[in-house]
């Protein structure tokens, strides 16, 4: 394959790369007035590379025509769905942004272009094939996302959030950069097809060392237990549409990591990477049941919830079948529509100053006072609990199938009872806010964007998703096939 | 198994080594050293005079700033060292293309200079 090839393969990473520093100099330009169009035209470039992607989707690309420079990159099925949802998170994180930092008059036009060198370090993890790009990747995302995190840079809560977000990424960097020299040591290779190969005969102490380090390297960054201590501190310090982003985007592009380096690079090994994923998934969705009960913010209570939701999708992966990787695309899907959803509402739960509600029990009674904004949430918590009209429930069932199909019937039992415990929780928000007295703290009025990425996550959780299960379902398996065929 | 762990027999050595050596320095001059404590010997001088003020003081941030900006130019230059040295070793197309890879890094690196300039990061005042 030569050069021009590989370019073309990564033209939407070159567009971002490019666009990200051309919108860097137009914000240091026309300074921070220009942050509301630096940001619409960070989310048209997002559109762009959508529909650059799209077509590697559709036809299913995989194969020898999708490896650029030398198996380093794959632009793959596999990878065009994970980076699909990946810019569709970055946009809403992106258009909801202007009208909360606005209020606090911290709107900078370094916001759009961080987020655009995040989403850009994200595809590159997702088409990595290799564990240089891997890691590449990793810390752009990761360089990115500690600055968002602290970009409220005079509140407390945000400057502590970005701190604990930098030192305990960094020390999982550290973890994940050893596996990787284990591994790399062990295997003679860091490419995910030398990797595969060299232990196509049985595995070596060291190397089986290299596969558990790098897991939990890529553990703390999908916030799966017991690296999950840093998510609570974090959602809750990041500014809200940082939040958004940070449930959304990179747990994408995580998850889309982990099944690539678990599938394809220890794709012949799976006996030794599948009891520590299993015990990731269960401790994931037992911690995060029971960690979200006693909150009292919101934002901690969604951070809890995504703990509990990464168990799940985890249970796709600790099958290690083609329907388990489709099966956690299709999860993920639904995933980041339902935490758009859910963050965009506590978004647009205001009080008359404009000041941001968190607190749990300044929701009672929402439902008399914003009966619209109430059904959403509602919505969106019937939905993360998993019960049946609504859309989330679709794909807890196609996860515990996969893993049913794999002989894992006491997994999928374990995980049935526990979203049983997660679902007190979301129960009881609803409760507060349709049966509790109003305590009329939300008053404040949302912009025309906020409402229109509520009713698109809406709309898409609702019993209408169940319009797209055949072509959702049709698309992730195409991405799993296209995930397995280059392992 | 006991191949791999013997591989490994140099780094126990070294960290048993480390460890003696170490708790040896600790614990030989708490048993031969002479103590005569004094508070006079903990308190703080300067050149012979008791301290003017407090050693803690607030630092000013640009200084990192200035030091950030160093690293970033000297690491580019560590970059460009090696890459001017095998550029000549390399034939035909992986030589056109090492070379456009380091325009593109030196790219990155200007965009990110004219940024730092706008922005005022290099002006002390």
């Amino acid at each position: 394959m030569d050069f021009t090839a590989s370019l073309a393969l990564i033209a939407p990473e070159i567009l971002l790369s490019v666009s990200g520093l051309v919108l860097l100099l137009a914000g240091a330009w026309m300074g921070d007035g220009a942050s509301r169009l630096v940001s619409y035209a960070a989310v048209a470039v997002l559109a762009v590379c959508a529909f650059m992607v799209a077509p590697a989707l559709c036809s299913g690309a995989m194969g020898p025509d999708t490896v650029a420079f030398g198996g380093q990159f794959r632009a793959d099925a596999f990878a065009s769905f994970a980076k699909l949802l990946i810019y569709a998170a970055g946009g809403a994180a992106l258009l909801v942004a202007p009208a909360f930092f606005e209020r606090h008059g911290a709107m900078r036009a370094e916001y759009p272009v961080l987020v655009l060198f995040a989403v850009l370090g994200m595809g590159l993890m997702v088409s990595a094939g290799d564990l240089l790009t891997l890691y590449i990747g990793l810390e752009l995302n990761s360089l990115s996302a500690y600055v968002l995190a602290a970009f409220l840079r005079t509140d407390e809560r945000s400057a502590e959030a970005g701190l604990k977000y930098f030192v305990l990424g960094a020390l999982a960097s550290g973890i994940l950069l050893f596996g990787m020299s284990l591994t790399y040591g062990f295997t003679g290779t860091t490419t995910f097809e030398g990797i595969r190969t060299a232990l196509s005969g049985g595995l070596s102490t060291g190397a089986l060392f290299g596969v558990i380090f790098m897991l939990a390297g890529l553990a703390f960054k999908i916030a799966a237990v017991p690296f999950h201590m840093w998510t609570p501190d974090v959602y809750e310090g990041a500014p809200t549409p940082v939040t958004t982003f940070f449930a959304t985007a990179p747990k994408v592009a995580a998850v889309g990591l982990t099944m690539r380096v678990a599938m394809d690079a220890f794709g012949k090994q799976e006996s030794a990477w599948q009891q520590v994923i299993i015990f990731a998934a269960l401790a994931s969705i037992v911690v995060g049941a029971l960690g979200a009960i006693g909150q009292v913010n919101i934002k901690r209570l969604l951070a809890y919830s995504s703990i509990n939701n990464v168990g799940f999708i985890l249970i796709g992966l600790a099958a290690a079948t083609q329907a388990g990787a489709s099966a956690m695309l299709v999860y993920l899907s639904i995933y980041v529509a339902m935490s758009v959803g859910g963050f965009v509402a506590v978004l647009m739960l205001k009080d008359a100053d404009g000041e941001a509600v968190e607190a749990i029990a300044d929701i009672a009674g929402l439902s008399r006072t914003q009966p619209l904004l109430a059904l959403c949430l509602a919505a969106v918590m019937f939905s993360l609990a998993g019960i049946p009209p609504l859309f989330g429930f679709w794909g807890k069932f196609v996860v515990f199938q996969a893993a049913v199909q794999a002989d894992m019937i006491a997994l999928a039992a374990i995980g049935i009872a526990a979203s049983v415990i997660g679902a007190f929780y979301y129960l009881k928000i609803v409760k507060i806010m349709y049966f509790d007295e109003p305590v009329n703290k939300v008053h404040g009025k949302s912009d025309w964007i906020h409402w229109a990425l509520l009713a698109v996550s809406a709309i898409f959780i609702s019993p209408l998703g169940y319009l797209l299960t055949r072509w959702l379902g049709s698309l992730a398996d195409k991405a799993a096939a296209a995930l397995l065929f280059a392992a | 198994m006991e191949a791999l762990l013997l591989e490994y027999l140099p780094i126990l050595i070294f960290i048993g080594l480390a460890a003696v050596l170490g708790g040896a320095l600790i614990v030989i001059p708490l048993i031969v050293a002479p103590s005569k404590p004094d508070p006079e010997k903990l308190s703080a001088y300067e050149c012979g005079f008791p301290a003017f003020g407090d050693a803690r003081m607030k630092f000013d941030v640009r200084f990192y700033l200035v030091a950030i900006l160093f690293i970033i130019f000297d690491l580019e230059v560590a970059f460009l060292f090696p890459w001017a040295i095998t550029l000549t070793g390399l034939e035909g197309g992986n030589a056109v293309f090492a070379f456009w890879s380091m325009m593109a890094f030196l790219g990155v690196l200007t965009v990110g200079f004219i940024y730092e300039w706008k922005k005022g990061a290099l002006e002390w005042e």
